[in-house]
């Protein structure tokens, strides 16, 4: 009895054992596999089989990003993926300034941010390269139950709705905006976006530009005077369709997608464009391209622009140690840039670049050196 | 000298076999093992705060303690403070936890005290159980798209007919707001307020409840007056649990809070939390934007160790009464 208690012991003993070290075994391999997924970008370099390219960035293009990449992926070069991860324009700059991606993405340009340009300068020794690609253009969405007209606001009434002195749908300044229309005594409600997003950027850099009231200032997230504020575009798209009298700012798809209105509002020359991606870029022509890129156009004098676009900008570096991996990422980008590009870029409402830009974005693109 | 002659681990050591047989090594092995193991998940925890410290240093060094009673946050100028956040938190889990002890504490005694066969308390319990497996983003969604819509009228109720009552005041409500936001939190701390209450009250002597019985109290009173003052510790550490637990979730808040910076009594009035703020902030966030959300993540810390310290004395002085 006595040995065999012990034997049973001791089986047990080596059976923990055993358990344990294959545990351990398994968590030994599970890093290795980690190891693994960063490494394709490192080892398939040399075979010359796949090019995994990986980038990181802002949300807002995030939707265009994938279809691209995608479609150029099975039909233009099987070889090229390019994976993107969309972590937000803040974590895609570090990425790129960290040099962890090959390529970053923003809706806010790297050389507003003097903390960043200043890490970026001690990591290189150039400057930054950021080449916008697409535009975005942001509209007013409402919720506006018997009103079946479409709605038009003046600068003074928007600025005034945003600002919180507008509170009542039936307010003389958006009467006088909309003659002829009936509009319901019912309270304004404000939704804006609660998390950092580029929509935000270019919804308050125009508004810092447009409206003398405004103190709030521009950036990604600023601090609203008035409203609630939903997670993301389909939050802010929810918030509007379910409260009666809502009103706020989403990127054009999203409105498109959950039919909800949207309103017409002046631009500087006073006219009324139609929300259209076409009219978005409008508000690009003609705008001299500073040497750097960074064009914001937060009022465009074109008479028939769409007044509240925005561009996103395609953080790449000036070197690449790879020539095989930046001329897939060179074509790719190109590709974007082309006929097929753009007809996915207009088909998902973003707003095409136009001709003149892509002219300056081929020249900075030949100038990246690989090798 | 004593000491260098002795390797502390072999004293330690749980064999008393002074031979290096295999099984010895094993058992050595096994020791050296779990103590990393043990060492490594408290050093995960102390890892995390200093990183978090570290992370937030340039935030505490321009914000300082002004950080907490400063009600403004603005990426533009970079001025951050998290009052009406710290507010949005804490009413929140306060709503949850009103909501969600009685409701926990019913249930489980309802489950334990044989008021129905158990072919029909086992399945209620597994179901319960199996709320805490819903994950909170879909909870969100569902607060969006119908708690949101289904309330509002019952909000628009409240807030007409009792807004001489502070808490149900401000302007008509929207439907995101502190309450809607306690309301689903209640819904995901209930399960664990039920499964510990009630295995406490199973673990209790079977004695307590006879002798009550037969002392001639009625039912109500021995449930009332001896089942819950012994299984008492239970409830609390379950309570503590669930309001770490309605503090720190995250999803839900983000999305059902409506985000506006401001502190307002009427729970029928949007407001915010810490954790929302730092999930709807985190990503596009500037440098110093970072430093602040990481500070209010410590506040957070801060606040849930506050409560579980609080949860530890309370617990012990039950403990204390039960013996």
């Amino acid at each position: 009895m006595l040995s065999f208690k012990s034997f049973s012991r001791r089986k047990f003993t080596l059976l923990t054992a055993t358990l344990l070290s294959l545990s351990l075994a398994a968590c030994g391999t599970g890093t290795v596999a980690e190891g693994d997924d960063d490494a394709p970008p490192v080892t398939t370099e040399g075979t010359g089989e796949t090019i995994a390219i990986s980038g990181a960035g802002a949300t807002f293009p995030a939707p265009l990003f994938q279809r691209w990449f995608d479609t150029y992926n099975r039909e233009v070069n099987t070889d090229v993926q390019v994976s993107y991860q969309s972590v937000g324009s803040g974590a895609g700059l570090e990425q790129y300034i960290n040099g962890t991606v090959d390529f970053g993405a923003s809706e806010a340009p790297i050389t507003e941010s003097e903390d960043r340009m200043k890490s970026f300068g001690e990591k290189y020794p150039y400057e930054p390269l950021q080449l916008p690609l697409v535009g975005g253009y942001v509209i007013f969405a409402y919720n506006l139950p018997g009103v079946d007209a479409e709605i038009k606001f003046s600068r003074e009434t928007y600025c005034g709705i945003v600002g919180g002195t507008i509170t009542n749908w039936n307010d003389p300044a958006i009467a006088a905006d909309n003659e002829g229309v009936e509009l319901p005594d019912l309270p304004v409600t404000w939704v804006h976006r609660s998390d950092g997003s580029g929509t935000t950027f270019v919804f308050t850099n125009h508004l810092d530009t447009v409206c003398p009231a405004w103190e709030a200032g521009a950036g990604t997230s600023v601090d609203w005077p008035v409203g609630i504020g939903g997670q993301g575009n389909e939050g802010v798209a929810a918030g509007i369709q379910q409260n009666e009298g809502a009103i706020g700012y989403i990127s054009y798809a999203f409105a498109e997608l959950n039919d909800i209105p949207v309103a017409r509002i002046e631009n500087a020359a006073g006219n009324y464009p139609d929300p259209l991606p076409a009219n978005a870029s409008l508000a690009f022509e003609g705008e001299e391209i500073p040497e750097d890129f960074e064009l914001l156009v937060p009022d465009p004098k074109h008479p028939d622009a769409y007044p509240i676009s925005g561009l996103v900008w395609v953080m790449v570096y000036r070197e690449y140690a790879d020539a095989a991996k930046w001329e897939a990422l060179k074509a790719t980008l190109e590709w974007t840039l082309g006929p097929d590009g753009k007809a996915i870029t207009e088909e998902l409402y973003y707003v095409p670049m136009p001709d003149a830009l892509i002219e300056r974005i081929q020249e900075a693109l030949d100038s990246v050196e690989a090798g | 000298m004593t000491i260098a002659n002795s390797p502390s681990g072999f004293n330690r050591s749980p064999s008393l076999e002074k031979k290096n047989t295999p099984a010895r090594v094993i058992d050595m092995g096994f020791w050296g093992l779990t103590l990393t193991l043990a060492l490594g998940a408290g050093s995960v925890l102390v890892w995390v705060i200093i990183q978090t410290g570290l992370s937030s240093t340039q935030a505490i060094q321009q914000f300082g303690l002004g950080f907490l009673f400063n009600t403004t946050w603005d990426p533009v100028n970079n001025i951050y403070g998290v009052l009406p956040q710290i507010y949005g938190t804490i009413i929140t889990a306060f709503i949850a936890l009103l909501l969600a002890i009685p409701v926990g504490v019913g249930v489980a005694i309802f489950l334990t005290e044989d008021f129905v066969p158990r072919y029909i308390t086992t399945p209620i319990a597994f179901a319960i159980e199996l709320i805490v497996a819903i994950p909170s983003v879909v909870l969100g969604i569902w607060g969006i798209f119908v708690l949101v819509p289904f309330l509002r009228p019952f909000f628009q109720f409240l807030n007409k007919n009792l807004s001489w009552i502070p808490f149900f005041g401000g302007g008509a409500p929207r439907g995101n707001n502190l309450m809607i936001v306690g309301l689903v939190l209640a819904v995901m701390i209930v399960p664990i307020i039920i499964s510990i209450t009630r295995s406490t009250f199973e673990v209790l002597p079977p004695s307590l409840r006879s002798g009550s019985l037969a002392l001639g109290l009625t039912r109500w009173e021995t449930i009332l007056r001896v089942l819950i003052p012994a299984g008492l510790s239970g409830i609390v550490s379950s309570v503590m649990l669930a309001l770490g637990r309605a503090m720190g979730e995250t999803m839900v808040a983000a999305m059902l809070v409506g985000n506006a910076n401001r502190i307002d009594i009427s729970i029928l009035q949007p407001g915010a939390t810490i954790t929302g703020l730092i999930a709807s902030q985190f990503g596009e966030a500037g440098r110093l934007q970072v430093s602040a959300l990481m500070y209010a993540g410590l506040v957070l810390m801060v606040l849930s160790l506050v409560v579980n310290i609080i949860a530890e004395l309370i617990i012990r002085r039950f403990q204390n009464v039960e013996r």
